[in-house]
């Protein structure tokens, strides 16, 4: 408890410094006209919350209104929002970077280049400039260890499909998140369509958010979680509660999350300010420490009790692909599971 | 009857008869254009949408609902949702409304107190408590199943059909309760005293004389319920998706996903609009016929039916179903607002303030929402509760040519459930001349729309109670008829308004099927936040917000019963 105390401490003096070494920039004033800027965001919702408090620390003066909901929703919202003519959102963050080869597409970007992106590898920009990966995670199996022995617990993505697992499992929904829209194309690209087919034979669970089966794993509902984002199970384990994660060997999907200003971003200043904030090496550090996120940041050190990306083999898929894809992805997951 | 007579034909004999439409054409003239305007182009739209493709009409989006197996079968589960939940709100509601009404049950002010709670719960919030009693695994009822049994399946799956069916029944039975009660509450003792002379044991008595003059209400109560089910949302949306399937609900709320399907959305309404207005046919057919003279007037004593030594097993049967519907989701929720871990046992290691401080402190949206919500719980009651007092003086009154048309007009808008009248808003007003998505005011129309037969009703039953003589004294004195209206008829109706009032504002608290497809991001109300919040699996956070939801519920019930001088169920004792 002290020792949070004292980090959090240290954290937002660092923060607070990152802050005052930009007070000198000139968007600044602009920024604090604007007064905020609308984040439109689906990383995991008291991540979020922090990323924000830790941006109004720095810059006094100017808010961040977080509004938190499952990437393909944001989506949804950004196109209805187009089609009504509303301009309210500044920057968009989601974990299917298929949605960002869609908005470049509409010229709905904003081309700008964070500070401090250049040493990302390539998988975490946007060939054009238009959009950035602001932090990443794997795709993973997890188990209630209540529930299920280290022995017993599945090992691969295909030791799900073991009808020993009918009834315990669950799922969260592509329809809804980027990271399981990710998850699913991954896998499709690795084992055809018929690795879900034989999966829902399995009758799993379904949740929305690629943040739920961590808590429902947790809370002993199913005992094994087929698919979900790597950093919830990790937060959720650090807890206290009793889940392992599994990193199977054939590979583990990688999701990269991008960010990007919209071209019409009724604050383009705090826009700016807020994206160089979430890629500067302070924030980065953040997102790998206390939420177990992996980042493109090539300085940032990750805790111990977690595998570095250098040691997973992932299977990364192709944004423009994810985008082309998208409406078969969720339509034949709902044909399989139901809804 | 006999006093609306008399009023009528004192007033043929009035010679200003004429002179009483005065000024106050121009009031009812606006009055009744916006009720065209609320349901008439909207509802224009969403006939149109579902006809129109490139430019002709076509039934291309019909025929292809009718292809969609998805669509047929989140069709077909609604008429399965929707017929057991009738069926068992039925077979709650009707026993429980006797026992209440005409028995010596002991704790009958208890059991009606409960009866109305369950009535003004947020039907989601029930469903989502249901999710920590009743997962198959988790849920805390099973646990303790297991661990007292030892048995390895768990005792009810809430994630089925017969679980959705389960939890939209209990918070869906007063409305059977209510109708039957009421009903009830007017049927004279002497016919059942006349059979018990005769020898009839009492419950002979019940079956064969007071349950076929209950008759139609049960039917009707039937109805009610039925059409409950089929609008709503939050339950199937909690209950229904993480078993893999839809109901209509679900599915046209689905539809709005990008890219969206507003067209099919609009198609797929039609059956759930088309059926909603059938039932409704059907119920006034059966509540209009005068076959029952026995129901009705001021007939003789009641005197309530000993139970004798069923007094007691027939509380705890009540009590068991209250428990089901109160004590265990709100005993549940509690906990889930204290706990670190809802599913963990309430240890001091587990308990918490956080999830009060991170939904109102941390997390941004929660103040915002509560904000919204308030303001247009304020902004439609209010509005509302003045338009349908106007309203329900016009037809009571008679003041206008096609008085029973506007009638008609405002109870109309309760044939279109939320997620529809939402689908039709949307279509609406996403377009010019009149752009409001993305502003308070498109839901302020859902909400005002979705409302206004619940507070017409109220406004109807109050005028009702209003003699006109009074008035016509007014008239005789020379005042105008909007001056009779502020002097003399509002002060008579007052605590009637103001019992419209929060029937409406307690709607609009609790409204999700609509919010949930009109929302944005500005816009969010705190339905739809506890749904959001829902989706990520933040269960402390939900716990709260439910509780704050369900105290502002309460404190205004509290403040209709004033106002009222009796409780909301409406049963006449």
């Amino acid at each position: 408890m002290m020792l949070t105390a004292v980090r959090l401490m240290a954290l937002l003096t660092a923060v607070v410094l990152a802050g005052n070494a930009h007070a000198q920039d000139p968007r600044l004033e602009a920024a604090k006209k604007e007064g905020k800027v609308v984040w439109y965001t689906s990383l995991a919702l008291p991540s979020a919350e922090k990323v924000a408090k830790l941006f109004e620390t720095a810059y006094p003066g100017v808010k961040v209104e977080v509004h938190r909901t499952g990437s393909e929703r944001i989506l949804s919202r950004v196109m209805q929002e187009l089609q009504a003519g509303i301009k309210n959102v500044d920057v968009v963050h989601t974990s299917d970077a298929g949605h960002f080869v869609l908005l470049k597409s509409k010229n709905l970007l904003l081309k700008y280049t964070p500070a401090g992106v250049d040493g990302f590898p390539a998988g975490f920009k946007d060939r054009d400039g238009y959009f950035y990966g602001l932090r990443a995670t794997v795709s993973v199996i997890a188990y209630n260890t209540k529930a299920v022995s280290a022995a017993e617990a599945p090992k691969t993505w295909k030791d799900l499909l073991d009808p020993k697992w009918k009834g315990k499992m669950v799922t969260a929904h592509p329809g809804y998140s980027g990271v399981i829209a990710t998850h699913v194309l991954a896998l499709v690209n690795q084992y055809g369509w018929d690795y879900f087919k034989q999966l829902a034979q399995n009758r799993l669970m379904l949740v929305q958010s690629a943040v739920d089966p961590s808590g429902v794993v947790a809370s002993g509902e199913r005992a094994v979680a087929v698919d979900g984002g790597e950093y919830t199970f990790y937060q959720t384990k650090k807890k206290g509660n009793p889940v392992e994660l599994v990193y199977p060997k054939e590979g583990v999907p990688l999701v990269v999350s991008p960010t990007a200003i919209m071209s019409f971003a009724p604050h383009p200043n705090a826009a700016k300010l807020f994206t160089d904030f979430g890629f500067s090496r302070e924030i980065q550090q953040v997102m790998a420490d206390s939420e177990g996120l992996y980042t493109g940041h090539p300085e940032v050190k990750y805790p111990a009790d977690k595998p570095k990306l250098s040691e997973l083999k992932l299977l990364s898929v192709d944004p423009e692909e994810l985008e082309k894809r998208n409406e078969e992805i969720k339509k034949r997951f709902v044909e399989f599971f139901g809804a | 009857m006999s006093r609306v007579l008399t009023a009528d034909v004192a007033r043929a004999g009035v010679p200003r008869r004429l002179a009483g439409v005065d000024r106050a054409l121009p009031v009812w003239a606006a009055v009744i254009l916006l009720l065209v305007f609320l349901m008439a182009l909207p509802l224009g739209w969403l006939v149109w949408m579902s006809v129109g493709a490139g430019g002709g009409v076509s039934l291309d989006h019909y025929l292809a609902v009718l292809h969609s197996p998805a669509l047929m079968k989140a069709l077909w589960n609604t008429v399965v949702l929707a017929f057991w939940v009738g069926l068992m709100s039925v077979a709650i509601g009707a026993p429980l409304a006797w026992l209440t009404a005409r028995t010596d049950l002991p704790g009958k002010g208890l059991i009606r107190a409960l009866v109305l709670a369950s009535f003004v719960t947020p039907p989601f919030l029930g469903a989502f408590a249901w999710v920590m009693l009743a997962g198959p695994n988790a849920g805390v009822l099973n646990v303790l199943w297991r661990d007292v049994t030892g048995a390895d399946g768990p005792l009810v799956n809430i994630f089925t059909m017969s679980g959705l069916v389960f939890v939209v029944t209990i918070y869906t039975f007063p409305y059977v309760y209510i109708m039957i009660a009421n009903t009830l509450a007017l049927i004279a003792s002497d016919l059942e005293e006349a059979a018990a002379i005769l020898g009839a044991g009492r419950f002979t008595v019940a079956r064969t004389v007071t349950l076929p003059m209950v008759a139609p209400a049960l039917v009707s109560g039937f109805i009610l319920a039925v059409l409950q089910a089929l609008a709503l949302f939050g339950s199937p949306a909690i209950l229904a998706l993480p078993a893999g399937f839809h109901t209509i609900t679900t599915q046209i709320w689905a539809l709005f996903q990008y890219p969206p399907k507003v067209e099919m959305a609009a198609a797929v309404s039609m059956p759930l609009l088309l059926a909603t207005a059938l039932l409704l046919l059907v119920q006034k057919r059966l509540l209009g016929r005068r076959g029952y003279a026995a129901v009705g007037g001021k007939g003789g004593q009641r005197r309530p039916i000993p139970l004798g030594a069923w007094r007691y097993p027939a509380l705890l049967g009540c009590l068991a179903v209250m428990a089901c519907a109160i004590f265990l989701p709100y005993g549940i929720l509690a906990k889930a607002a204290f706990a670190r871990a809802w599913a963990q046992p309430l240890t001091w290691s587990n308990v918490t303030l956080g999830n009060f401080t991170f939904t109102f402190f941390e997390y941004g949206a929660t103040r915002a929402a509560i904000v919204n919500t308030l303001e247009l719980g304020v902004a439609t009651a209010t509005i509302g509760a003045v338009l349908v007092a106007l309203l329900s003086y016009i037809t009571n009154r008679r003041l206008i040519v096609g008085h029973q048309l506007v009638a008609f007009l405002a109870f109309a808008p309760i044939v279109i459930p939320g997620v529809v009248l939402a689908v039709a808003l949307f279509i609406a007003y996403t377009r010019p001349p009149f752009v409001l998505y993305g502003t308070l005011a498109i839901l302020f129309i859902a909400y005002l729309t979705k409302e206004m037969p619940v507070g017409y009703a109220q406004s109807d039953a109050t005028f009702r109670t209003i003699p006109p003589e009074l008035e016509d004294a007014g008239r005789i004195l020379g005042a105008g008829r909007l001056r009779i209206l502020r002097d003399v008829t509002a002060p008579l109706a007052r605590s009637g308004i103001i019992a419209a009032w929060c029937f409406i504002f307690i709607g609009v608290l609790r409204e999700l099927s609509a919010s949930i497809i009109l929302f944005t991001p500005t816009t969010k109300v705190m339905s739809v936040v506890i749904f959001d919040l829902k989706e990520e699996g933040q269960f402390g956070a939900i716990a709260v917000l439910g509780l704050a939801m369900l105290g502002l519920t309460f404190a205004t019930v509290t403040l209709v019963q004033r106002a009222l001088g009796r409780d909301v169920l409406g049963v006449r004792e």
